[in-house]
């Protein structure tokens, strides 16, 4: 039976399991959104910006594993997924993104609404399709989600003319793809992952640091595996919170530039370093040329651009992690059965005294509302147990900090990019995905503006997203690096006076708003929060003057870090005491 | 150091500009492109002169190969190969230089493709060296047009460098 192209389009999503779509209507995907009015199996959410459905769609993605969809217009509604869409690349996050487009004959023209969206995201997708004919559209979609998820997963766009979704053809699902060019190496080298056993065993202050591709993968139990057996401490990435528990005794916490200091010194003074799904980002190496002086370097990722890239690798290992890690796990069990702990005691206690030297820690005494309190806070009374969204700045660094990730797929957060205005929509996202789970945004005053509307979108789909806003009146990480470096001249960061009345936004909404002004407030406001079973701003009134430590500056060694404002007023003091 | 890489790609639309897109968006260079179809005509091959240093060139490759529309990338420079350019060069010269650009384009192996009162456009193929001789004969005859296509590569068969 012939069917025409919004048919074929929407048969298409249902075969690859599709449940959700978040989207925007316009002109030329009238006819799909025509079709869509009486869909049963599939929903389609409608946001209140472009943006918010491509951030809905990778928190989607995010918190299940499964390829968000986003569904939008040609011109200005393609272009406005180009944001969401590149901060999806830089995180590896699997994605399809369909965009309207004016018809094949109008392509080139100028035509109202047009944009050649496949030029625009050439750069920022793992691959982008024109369909320009109805009978390539199945096929081209089965193609589009096997190449978002498979591999290094990313996002993929699929630009469909107005006339493709109004012509016929006969539907064919192809059971299987093979796309000749596409293969990405799965399984790693036998022999190497026996050679890093090895290595591994010998290596006397080991330190696993584990990214992103952990989660990708699923691979967080083959990981807790690895290092409980080996006894190897492991740090994470900010990508990789959450890839291993966060409160297990092994855990350093993150690395970087506002890592922990146990974790920074311990990969400086380690003598094998093993990555795992990670690309070392100059967040995380600080200078490269001082960067892990003493260490040889495993390197296991998917990606082979990923290794060597930044730094020298010893050993490297493509495949992908989760294998890698459960081949590498009956290695260690069947062939080298070292006595792990024994030949490290004196590394363990070293990291130790590295954690008492200088533990996670914030002014706890203080009258006003310190945002790390309000993170602990949030830790303790969901015991760990929510999906964490954050926007970014300084709360993105305080919420990787102050929350203990035990699980995958609990932390939503722009890495790569690093995008304002990611946190509502992701969150709103994962609470479709999970709507009986704890979804909660931690925000700054600065990034919930930059997406505030999709409150809407959350409360007419009763989708009851807690918006933490960390409200310190300013864009606070800027301001944080304009006091360090640039003498306090806080040049255009200062928000002050036009900050809105969050509490009044979300009544706007309709939604709820609470505020907490005291430290004794907090916990009643989140406590009241939680309770409710709507979409709910609390705004938490913070010290403002309070900045992300440690931090390491940029271009210094990352274990050169900077702890409180002493150190930042004498610095020649504070770099010795470090070393 | 410059390479010379060849890579084999889908032939469809949009692919050139991944390839060039990748090298631009990376700050890599490139010193010539140049690209045709293959015996299969689904397939085109690219032949791209570069330069940098090994770790430059070991993501060249690898990011290449990353592409989905790529099939295959061969470093060529690490194997025996042959490589072509071709020129072709509209010259006026005096009434005086005429035989003598006609004997230099006989030396080089040249043809002539086109004539006129006034001037000869030659045709000359071989290795950049030879290319880059032949111009520089020309030069004081007067050259007035003058198109390079970009540097193919094949490599010999069966012989590998050691
Ligand atoms: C879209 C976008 N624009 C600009 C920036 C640069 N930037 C990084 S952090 C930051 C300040 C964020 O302020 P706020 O949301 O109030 O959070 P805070 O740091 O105060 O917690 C800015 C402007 C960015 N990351 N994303």
């Amino acid at each position: 039976m012939k069917m025409t192209g919004s048919e074929i389009l929407l048969e298409s999503l249902k075969k690859e399991g599709v449940k959700h779509l978040f989207g925007y209507p316009g002109g030329v995907v009238l006819n799909i959104f025509d079709l869509l009015h009486d869909e049963k199996e599939l929903q389609l959410i409608l946001t209140r910006h472009e943006q918010g459905a491509v951030h809905s769609a990778d928190g989607y993605a995010r918190a299940t594993g499964k390829v968000g969809v986003a569904l939008v217009t040609s011109g200005p509604g393609a272009t406005n997924t180009v944001t969401g869409i590149a901060t999806a690349a830089m995180d590896s996050i699997p994605m399809v993104v369909i965009t309207g487009q004016v018809p094949t004959m109008l392509i080139g023209n100028d035509a109202f609404q047009e944009a050649d969206i496949v030029g625009i995201t050439r750069p920022c997708t793992k691959y982008n399709f024109l369909v320009k004919n109805v009978s390539d559209l199945a096929l081209t979609i089965k193609e589009a989600f096997h190449i978002a998820s498979t591999g290094r997963p990313g996002p993929v766009l699929i630009d469909l003319p107005k006339d493709v979704t109004t012509s016929k053809a006969e539907f064919h699902w192809p059971d299987q793809v093979k796309i000749r060019s596409y293969n990405p190496t799965y399984e790693g080298n036998k022999y190497m992952i026996t050679q890093a056993a090895h290595m591994i065993a010998k290596a006397k202050k080991p330190l696993i640091i584990a990214g992103g591709g952990v989660i990708s993968s699923d691979a967080s139990k083959e990981l807790r595996e690895f290092a409980e057996t080996t006894g190897v401490p492991v740090t994470m990435t900010m990508m990789g919170l959450g890839g291993f528990p966060g409160s297990h005794k092994l855990s350093l916490g993150m690395l970087g530039m506002h890592g922990t200091y146990f974790a920074n010194k311990a990969v400086q003074d380690s003598d094998l370093l093993i990555a795992i799904g990670m690309r070392f980002d100059d967040r995380v190496t600080g200078k490269i040329d001082a960067f892990a002086p003493n260490a040889k370097i495993i390197h296991i990722d998917i990606d082979p651009t990923s290794i060597r890239k930044n730094v020298r690798v010893d050993l490297p290992i493509v495949g992908d992690v989760k294998r890698v890690l459960t081949v590498m796990n009956k290695v260690i069990h069947e062939e080298v059965k070292d006595p792990w702990a024994e030949v490290r005691k004196a590394w363990t206690k070293q990291i130790d005294v590295w954690k008492k030297e200088h533990p996670m820690d914030y002014d706890r005494d203080a009258d006003v509302i310190k945002p790390q309190y309000v993170i602990e806070k949030i830790n303790e009374l969901t015991k760990g147990d929510a999906i964490i969204a954050t926007e970014v700045g300084q709360n993105q660094m305080w919420a990787a900090q102050f929350y203990k990730y035990d699980k995958p797929r609990t932390w939503l957060s722009s890495g790569g990019l690093g995008t304002m205005g990611y946190g509502l929509p992701a969150a709103i996202g994962a609470q479709l995905a999970f709507p009986n789970k704890l979804v909660i945004d931690i925000a700054g005053d600065g990034s919930i503006q930059m997406n505030i509307q999709e409150l809407a979108t959350a409360v007419i789909n009763k989708l009851p997203v807690k918006v933490a806003i960390l409200n310190n009146r300013f864009l606070g990480m800027v301001r944080q690096w304009q006091e360090l470096f640039f003498q306090e001249r806080y040049s255009h960061t200062k928000l002050h006076d036009t900050v809105p009345d969050f509490v009044k936004i979300a009544e706007a909404y309709s939604a709820v708003g609470l505020r907490a002004t005291k430290k004794s407030e907090v916990v009643p406001v989140l406590k009241e929060a939680f309770a409710i079973k709507r979409p709910v701003f609390m705004d938490f009134v913070i010290d403002w003057t309070e900045k992300v430590y440690p931090m390491v500056p940029a271009g210094a060694a990352i274990d050169q870090m900077l702890f409180r404002e002493e150190d930042v007023k004498k610095p020649e003091k504070k770099l010795k005491a470090v070393k | 150091m410059r390479h010379t890489i060849s890579i084999l790609v889908e032939n469809k639309f949009g692919v050139l500009s991944r390839i060039s897109g990748l090298f631009s968006g990376r700050g890599y260079n490139i010193e010539s492109l140049s690209v045709g179809e293959t015996i299969d005509p689904n397939v085109s091959v690219m032949t791209i002169v570069t330069s940098g240093d090994d770790w430059i060139v070991e993501q060249i490759n690898k990011q290449l190969n990353k592409l989905i529309d790529v099939i295959k990338v061969v470093d060529m420079t690490e194997l025996d190969h042959v490589e072509r350019e071709m020129v072709m060069i509209k010259v006026s010269p005096r009434q005086e230089d005429k035989a003598e650009v006609l004997r230099i384009a006989d030396i080089f192996r040249g043809r002539i493709v086109d004539s006129s009162p006034k001037t000869y456009t030659i045709e000359v193929t071989g290795e950049e060296k030879k290319i880059e001789a032949f111009v520089e004969l020309l030069r004081p005859m007067g050259i007035k047009e003058f198109v390079r296509t970009g540097k193919i590569a094949i490599a010999r068969e069966g012989i590998k460098k050691p």
